[in-house]
């Protein structure tokens, strides 16, 4: 505000910023309905949460269901498979962190803490997603007899492991609960 | 745009009354057909007016289709084969947009390389060159947003890798990729947003075209002797030399354009699109577009951890660098010579990125294992190698061959060989 030519700060400086920062407040103020529109809507978050039954499910069969648009691998392993997993030592991996949203997040990658539950170490339910690119993994294929991902070549063991190829983490393991023994709920 | 010597001069009364208030009639005569142009530009020069073209094609039928078209994931599959077997003319108004969208990016990516080898981002040409960076960006963003459209096999996989590579950053990554989908996967609200955004960008492109024709008129063009225009002799007027000269190579394109149109439709698609799109099985071998296979390859070459940064994150950083690594460009080239005609060393690793690229295009059309990656890995490393070490180092080590002293003279010494140099008591050129 050189008009005046004075070094002090006049009453108009203080009214030119004050309005000016108002004006920011204000477009920032309606900038975000534009942003917070792109959000996951309500209809979309209210299938966040769903119950399967997996009573039919034999060992050694898998069953794939939908939630929040993906797929869920839910698999009842086989005791071969499950000992192949509980055979990996930690160091073997990848990646070591259990990727469990049930458990803290240093949880480490045991096959016990990648299991539904403790009791029900044969059930494995995971985010059927590649964490690599996002590509839906191919069941009991790869080197390693668990999932293998067809787009980039990422390999995973029988616990959903990854243990050879670009992906970065473990598949993971959706908030889950037996809330009978043979229904599952996801979410 | 050509800035204060304009040459127009309103004949008639309503000529003289329209240029006393809106003269835009002077504004067109002025940049496109008075306007100068260096008398030795050849046919890589035609390619900025073959894209200016193209995006108006695009535009045209792209607005076209958008009235038979249906964003919501269950009738977009169909919308699509209907425009093909029932609309009238709807057929070739598709294979005209999807077919164009292919042409339109060999004519930018000729475009650009024409602006590697003649120097054409050199001073005072930088913001020119970055406004092209942004329009090349807007485009990618537009091609990839009109795929997921038809919603096929590819459209909706495409999408999925694609929005995927933004979870590759830490903390913030999920939360964008749920607010670029909206949702927690790509499904109608993806759809719906895509196709809000396919529709819109075309114009910010035309906005951004505008930006980058009128830095052009501002510094004029350059041309293959990367010298700079000082006398008249040196030019020609655009209209009608430029214009003819532009016509006549855009209807060579067009025979092109037409032939992949009428003979070759889907040649430049996947097979796998004509299959609705289905979230629950993932296309055996999931590959972009032609014209993003050398991205995509950059993107599958980091395998390994990079200290902190893990192969997932290393790859979609050196993809996005290898696009943003061309806004420096003009910074990077130390050369005080500006055309590739008189830089020997330059010409041949220019010649050596043109074949590395294309190589890249072609392994990112490959399954990502065994020498595929490795030779992937090289093309990357030439591919940045090219511009970070190449273009600042061949400028200090390199010794250019002799410029001629004006345009004029190099066109002249080019039609009678062996003859006088014109102008030779001039001053030494002083290069760049």
């Amino acid at each position: 505000m050189s008009a005046h030519d004075t070094t002090e700060p006049t009453r108009r400086d203080f009214l030119y910023i004050a309005t000016g920062m108002a004006g920011v407040v204000g477009a920032g103020a309606f900038a975000w309905p534009f942003i917070d529109q792109m959000r996951p809507d309500a209809s979309t978050l209210a299938v966040s949460s769903i119950e399967v039954d997996v009573a039919a499910v034999q060992p050694g069969m898998s069953l794939t269901v939908k939630w929040r648009g993906k797929p869920i691998f839910i698999r009842n392993r086989t005791p071969k498979e499950v000992e192949e997993a509980k055979a990996v030592e930690l160091s073997q991996l990848k990646d070591p962190v259990a990727r469990n949203a049930n458990l803290p997040t240093d949880a480490q990658a045991t096959d016990a803490d990648r299991t539904a539950s403790k009791e029900k170490e044969n059930w494995l339910v995971m985010v059927g997603v590649c964490t690599h690119l996002g590509c839906i993994p191919l069941g009991q294929q790869g080197d390693f007899g668990g999932w293998f991902c067809p787009c980039h070549g990422s390999h995973y063991d029988t616990a959903g492991r990854i243990r050879k190829g670009p992906a970065p983490e473990n598949l993971a393991i959706p908030p889950l609960s037996f809330i009978s023994d043979t229904v599952i709920k996801i979410g | 745009m050509s800035g204060g010597h304009s040459s127009y001069t309103p004949n008639t009364g309503i000529e003289k009354w329209i240029d006393a208030r809106l003269p835009l009639p002077r504004l067109v005569y002025d940049s496109f057909v008075a306007y100068p142009v260096p008398r030795n530009l050849n046919y890589a020069y035609a390619f900025g007016g073959i894209l200016a073209i193209m995006l108006v094609s695009q535009i045209l039928t792209g607005v076209v289709l958008a009235m038979h078209y249906a964003a919501d994931t269950g009738l977009a599959f169909n919308s699509v084969e209907k425009i093909m077997r029932d609309v009238n003319s709807g057929w070739l108004l598709r294979y005209l947009h999807a077919n164009g969208a292919s042409m339109f990016f060999l004519a930018v990516y000729v475009h650009i390389f024409r602006g590697l080898y003649y120097g054409s981002y050199k001073a005072p040409r930088e913001l020119l060159w970055i406004l092209g960076v942004i329009i090349l960006l807007l485009m990618m963003a537009t091609a990839f947003m009109g795929y997921v459209l038809p919603w096929g096999q590819m459209s909706f996989w495409g999408a999925t890798v694609i929005t995927g590579f933004f979870t590759a950053f830490p903390i913030i990554g999920d939360p964008i990729q749920q607010l670029l989908l909206g949702g927690f996967a790509v499904d109608n609200p993806t759809l719906n947003r895509f196709f809000s955004l396919h529709y819109l960008l075309p114009f910010m492109i035309a906005g951004v075209v505008v930006l980058h024709v009128w830095a052009l008129h501002v510094t004029g063009q350059t041309n293959p002797t990367g010298i700079e225009v000082k006398s008249k002799t040196d030019t020609v007027a655009f209209t009608p030399y430029a214009t003819v000269k532009d016509a006549f190579g855009l209807c060579l394109f067009f025979i092109l354009f037409a032939y992949f149109v009428f003979y070759l439709p889907n040649f430049m698609g996947h097979p796998d699109n004509y299959i609705p799109a289905d979230s629950l099985k993932t296309p055996a071998h999931i590959v972009p577009e032609w014209y993003f296979l050398p991205f995509y390859a950059m993107l599958r070459a980091i395998t390994f951890n990079i200290g902190p940064i893990n192969s997932k994150l290393g790859g979609v950083l050196t993809m996005f660098g290898s696009i943003a690594v061309l806004f420096i460009v003009p910074w990077l080239d130390t050369s005080k010579v500006r055309s590739a005609v008189y830089r020997p060393w330059y010409k041949l690793f220019f010649w050596l990125f043109v074949a590395n690229a294309i190589m890249l295009g072609w392994l990112g059309s490959r399954p990502a294992e065994g020498l595929y990656v490795i030779f992937s890995q090289l093309g990357t490393a030439y591919y940045f190698g090219f511009f970070v070490v190449l273009m600042p180092l061949l400028g200090l080590i390199e010794t250019p061959r002799r410029l001629p002293n004006s345009i004029t003279e190099a066109v002249l010494a080019k039609n009678k060989s062996g003859g006088q140099p014109v102008g030779i008591a001039a001053a030494p050129e002083t290069k760049g």
